[in-house]
């Protein structure tokens, strides 16, 4: 009896070493909310991301599930030493097992790098450079929400087939910008379009009067803005001093967030049509959520970036209850082994090279006379499918797409 | 059409008038730190977050209180004014018997807690600021649409200009003034108060700061780093002009609108550096500046 | 150069005034180096290394202004042009790291010796402004470079193996290394600065036309020491790309500029040590305050303001004044 005891005994101890090792590390799943806390695009991301990832936590129930997440935030300023930094901290010293959000290409490249050097995961949802699933895929990211070619593609090729078929380019000067001329450029050229001109602006100029005027003189039929957060709304703010759009021309913001609009205000954003993935008022799943997400944040309305961290933050404590771990490398291929699903995106893939697949909007802002309330900002003009909103997987460049 | 390597004389003329207002903001600043270096030997690196707490001020009264554009150009720079003066008398004062830098460096401090308190409160995304009712629309010049807001800003900065001018150089304040900035003592015995005139001067040239900030709000965003790239460009202007001379700094902020806007039509993206290049040729050739005089 | 006489100098303790290496100086080396030789055991060996360059930097820094009395604004053109070199040597022509960090040293020095030519006629706000022109056209080109990867920077930059031995991805390896770099540039600029080349610096500092009077060739001194501090401060810059991994733009922002004069500021401008506690001090309050957002901005600019004021000696001065012995 004694002997069965023992034995018993020593398998029990073994079996729980054994299952200690697909065991969550340190006991605790550790997500960092990397984020723009402060300048540029912290209303894009910023606090939102953080209260989105909180929401996500809560609303899978972690705690009643068994599983202990803790969420840390930090601030990288959009400078990739920044947040390189903070990434190395996170996971060297502080057990930080993912990050998500990163609303900047230029730092999300950094990430990628050193996740995959340390083994976790990574999960973009801010940032747009399309770079992230091709050139500088990584078997440790997954790119959710958008990029850039996702929006020049909608952009570019819906406002081309309404008539859009010269061009002039309004680009921030930074790598960012020109990356995101360069695509829709393409687009415009392959659906039959013209572009008439270029001007590359310095980043973070205040006042586009010169360069808008190159634009009117250019007489192209469309301005398109490569740029991003106060470059665009000062352009856009700037255009309707100038009468651009009264003169016969319009705008497309190439990259623009509903925060964008509320900053700007309807008056002067009316007209613009842009690509999105996510709008609050979509459906009344969107709605409900974005309802409770605005009590917590002063009455603001999530932005797609925010909703993306909800989304990814999901689909991630779905994988890590289905493993029982949260060992990077293995939680990423369960992920793109899973269809995700919630309530935001509705369903969607995750492919080989780390891309999410969901379908995109087609979205034009209202006019003061159209709009019920704040944020009530966009009319959707149409849905473009999952396969067709985003680069084909072989077009990319990414090395682990066979 | 006629064409100056290869852009039409019709679109070159109205990135001149461009440049001009552009001028406009570049002269009205630099005017405000030229008088508070000029006479009071202050460094003031403040004046950028000066400028943007004109603009905050007028963003403020319009829509908190609910008072317009007109009368916020009288009271935003009045309260910044205000401001201006406080800090000058707890703590700019302390720091005349020292070397310069000093200065510099207290007033670039307070430049980073202005901007940090304002960017805490109010995020980066910028304040709308809704255009005078009266002023808005515009005219076709025939090689540009003008609007009547810009227009209205370099006949403003103008008047602003050549109204400070004349009280510095040719009214009997502004002898006072300049003979305290050269001998201080002397005057005073002269049973002027040379405190207090340096501290309301002082205001005076933050008043300047703040009715830029007013003037730009309807235009530009109103956001807490309007001024944090401005700063240096000002600074650069007024070096070019020469440190001490009102004159030269209300010339060289028109001049260096003018070239800024040519460079963005010839060579856009070097536009904000091409002012640099000119102030090191400048120093290089001339270290006391066009139009100033050696001290 | 230095005329080999010895430039009698006896004003009594105070900033500056020791000709000799006294010994207090030297426990304070000895100490120093002893607590950077342990640290790792205890504080993450990252924000170490970050601390180190910059406290290499600062005290390249404060060579020019502390010791030669010039206020440059635009060192973050020497920093970041020793970043950027030493990251494309290591990551695109494949150098080893020391010949990496040499290059980028080198390619600061050049840098140091154009833009000398051109500022060091002048002097006070004028210097200051002319180096700050000079960055702002550094920054525009390397903002336009190809090479440089504009906001992206350039990334991925291997670390390799120093000499063919020592692997610096582990990074206790790469940690001492650091600590190597930084002792040797800290004892080259102590040596300069006790010797009659420092001296006649210092002198200069004090009262230009006089050492002009005495037959000093100042114009040729302050080059020297724009130059020594510039290639120091590629030094720092280099070593810095090749611990991170990456070079970007922040480097060569005037704002970089900005916060090096802060971190002497703090730590004491003219002292030996203070440079190497301001740039920990204010290393540390944004590795460990960067929760606050904002509020490291609001605090650094209430630290310059406290200092101007009140607190001019800084830390390391007004330790020093304290114990009336120089630091």
């Amino acid at each position: 009896m004694r002997k069965k005891a023992i034995i018993g005994a020593i398998a029990l101890a073994l079996g729980a070493i054994g299952t200690a090792h697909a065991q969550v590390s340190g006991g605790v799943i550790k997500i960092g909310v990397l984020s723009d806390m402060s300048s540029l695009y912290a209303d894009i991301g910023g606090p939102g991301s953080v209260q989105a990832a909180k929401m996500a936590v809560e609303d899978y129930g972690a705690a009643k599930k068994g599983l202990k997440v803790e969420i840390v935030s930090a601030d990288h300023q959009n400078k990739p030493d920044v947040g390189s930094a903070i990434a190395r901290k996170w996971y060297d010293a502080e057990g930080v097992d993912v990050i998500v959000d990163v609303p900047t290409s230029s730092v999300a490249l950094a990430v990628t790098e050193i996740t995959k050097e340390k083994g976790k995961l990574f999960l973009v949802s801010g940032a747009a450079s399309s770079d992230l699933t091709g050139k500088a895929c990584s078997p440790n990211t997954i790119h959710w929400t958008y990029d850039t070619w996702m929006l020049a593609h909608g952009t570019g090729s819906a406002i081309v087939k309404t008539g859009g078929d010269s061009w002039f380019f309004l680009t921030a000067d930074y790598a960012f910008g020109h990356a995101l001329e360069r695509d829709t450029e393409a687009v415009v050229l392959k659906s039959g379009g013209k572009v008439l001109g270029k001007v590359r602006h310095p980043l973070n100029t205040q006042d586009f009067s010169s360069f808008l005027l190159q634009a009117q003189s250019s007489k192209a039929k469309v301005i398109g803005l490569a740029n991003a957060g106060g470059d665009t709304i000062n352009s856009i703010k700037q255009a309707s001093e100038f009468g651009i759009v009264k003169g016969g021309q319009s705008l497309a913001g190439l990259l623009v967030f509903l925060s964008d609009v509320h900053g700007l205000g309807l008056e002067k954003a009316q007209g613009l049509i842009f690509t999105e993935t996510f709008y609050w008022d979509q459906n009344d799943q969107t709605r409900a959520w974005s309802k409770r997400f605005a009590q917590a944040m002063g009455g603001k309305m999530p932005t797609m970036v925010q909703a993306g961290v909800y989304s990814a933050v999901i689909h991630y404590l779905k994988a890590v209850e289905a493993l029982k771990s949260d060992d990077g490398g293995k939680v990423v291929a369960k992920m793109k082994g899973t269809p995700t699903d919630d309530p935001l995106f509705g369903k969607g893939t995750i492919r080989q090279d780390g891309r999410k697949i969901h379908p995109a909007l087609l979205v034009e802002v209202k006019k003061p006379s159209e709009s019920k309330g704040p944020y009530d900002y966009y009319k959707i003009r149409s849905t473009i499918p999952a396969d067709q909103a985003f680069r084909p997987e072989k077009e990319g460049g990414c090395s682990l797409v066979k | 059409m006629t064409e100056i390597f290869g852009v039409p004389t019709q679109a070159l003329f109205g990135q001149l008038l461009i440049g001009l207002i552009n001028g406009s903001f570049y002269a009205m600043l630099s005017l405000g730190l030229a008088v508070i270096f000029g006479l009071l030997n202050i460094i003031n690196f403040t004046h950028g977050a000066q400028y943007m707490m004109g603009a905050f001020c007028a963003w403020f009264l319009l829509n908190k209180l609910g008072v317009g554009y007109w009368w916020s150009l009288a009271l935003a720079p009045v309260a910044v004014g205000a401001f201006g003066m406080l800090v000058e008398r707890t703590m700019l004062k302390q720091l005349y018997k020292l070397d310069h830098l000093y200065g510099l460096l207290l007033t670039f401090g307070l430049a980073l807690i202005l901007q940090g308190l304002f960017r805490q409160e109010f995020g980066t995304s910028g304040q709308p600021y809704a255009m005078p009712s009266q002023l808005s629309g515009g005219s076709n010049l025939g090689f540009m649409f003008l609007p009547n807001y810009r227009a209205w800003v370099i006949v403003a900065s103008l008047v602003t200009c050549l109204a400070t001018w004349f009280v510095i150089e040719k009214t009997k304040l502004g002898a006072y003034l300049r003979a305290a900035t050269e001998n201080p003592t002397l005057v005073q015995a002269f049973g002027i108060n040379v405190p207090r005139m340096i501290t309301l001067t002082y205001g005076f040239g933050v008043a300047l700061a703040g009715l830029a900030g007013v003037m730009a709000a309807p235009i530009y965003q109103v956001n807490p780093l309007m001024g944090a790239d401005l700063i240096i460009v000002v600074f650069a202007v007024v070096v070019i002009g020469g440190m001490g001379s009102i004159f030269g700094a209300i010339v060289t902020g028109f001049g260096l609108g003018v070239i800024e806007g040519l460079t963005k039509v010839f060579y856009p993206e070097a536009s904000n550096t091409v002012i640099f290049i000119v102030m090191a040729i400048v120093l290089i050739i001339k270290p006391a500046g066009l139009f100033g005089t050696q001290k | 150069m230095a005329d080999g006489q010895r430039v009698a100098v006896d004003r009594g303790p105070g900033l500056g005034a020791e000709t000799k290496v006294v010994a207090h100086q030297k426990i304070a080396f000895a100490v120093m180096a002893i607590a950077f030789v342990l640290a790792p055991a205890v504080i993450y060996p990252l924000f170490l290394m970050k601390a180190l360059c910059f406290a290499l930097f600062a005290c390249a820094f404060n060579l020019l202004i502390g010791f030669g009395g010039l206020l440059s604004f635009g060192h973050a053109m020497f920093f970041g042009t020793g970043g950027y070199l030493a990251a494309h040597a290591a990551k695109v022509w494949g150098f080893p790291p020391e010949f990496a960090i040499l290059l980028g040293t080198a390619a600061a020095a050049l840098l140091g010796v154009l833009a000398g030519l051109l500022a060091i006629r002048r002097q006070g706000i004028y210097f200051a402004m002319i180096t700050l022109a000079l960055a702002q056209m550094i920054y525009f080109f390397y903002l336009q470079a190809p090479f440089t990867h504009g906001e992206d920077g350039i990334q991925a930059v291997p670390r390799g193996t120093l000499l063919g031995v020592l692997d610096l991805h582990n990074i206790y390896a790469m940690y001492y290394t650091v600590l190597a770099v930084f002792l040797a540039g800290f004892l080259l600029i102590y040596r300069v600065i006790h010797s009659p080349f420092g001296q006649v610096l210092k002198a200069i500092r004090e009262n230009e036309p006089r050492a002009l009077s005495l037959g000093y060739r100042t114009t040729h001194y302050k080059f020297l020491a724009f130059l020594l501090s510039a290639a120091l401060a590629g030094l720092a810059g280099s070593t810095k790309a090749i611990v991170f991994q990456l070079a970007s733009l922040t480097d060569v922002h005037w704002s970089m500029s900005g916060e090096v004069v802060l971190m002497t500021l703090l730590g004491g401008l003219g002292t030996v040590f203070g440079p190497v506690v301001g740039a920990f001090v204010i290393i540390a309050m944004e590795s460990y305050l960067s929760e606050l957002g904002q509020w490291v901005t609001i605090a650094q600019g209430i630290i310059f303001v406290i200092c101007v004021l009140a607190f001019r000696r800084g830390i390391i001065g007004e330790l020093g004044h304290w114990l009336k012995k120089p630091l």
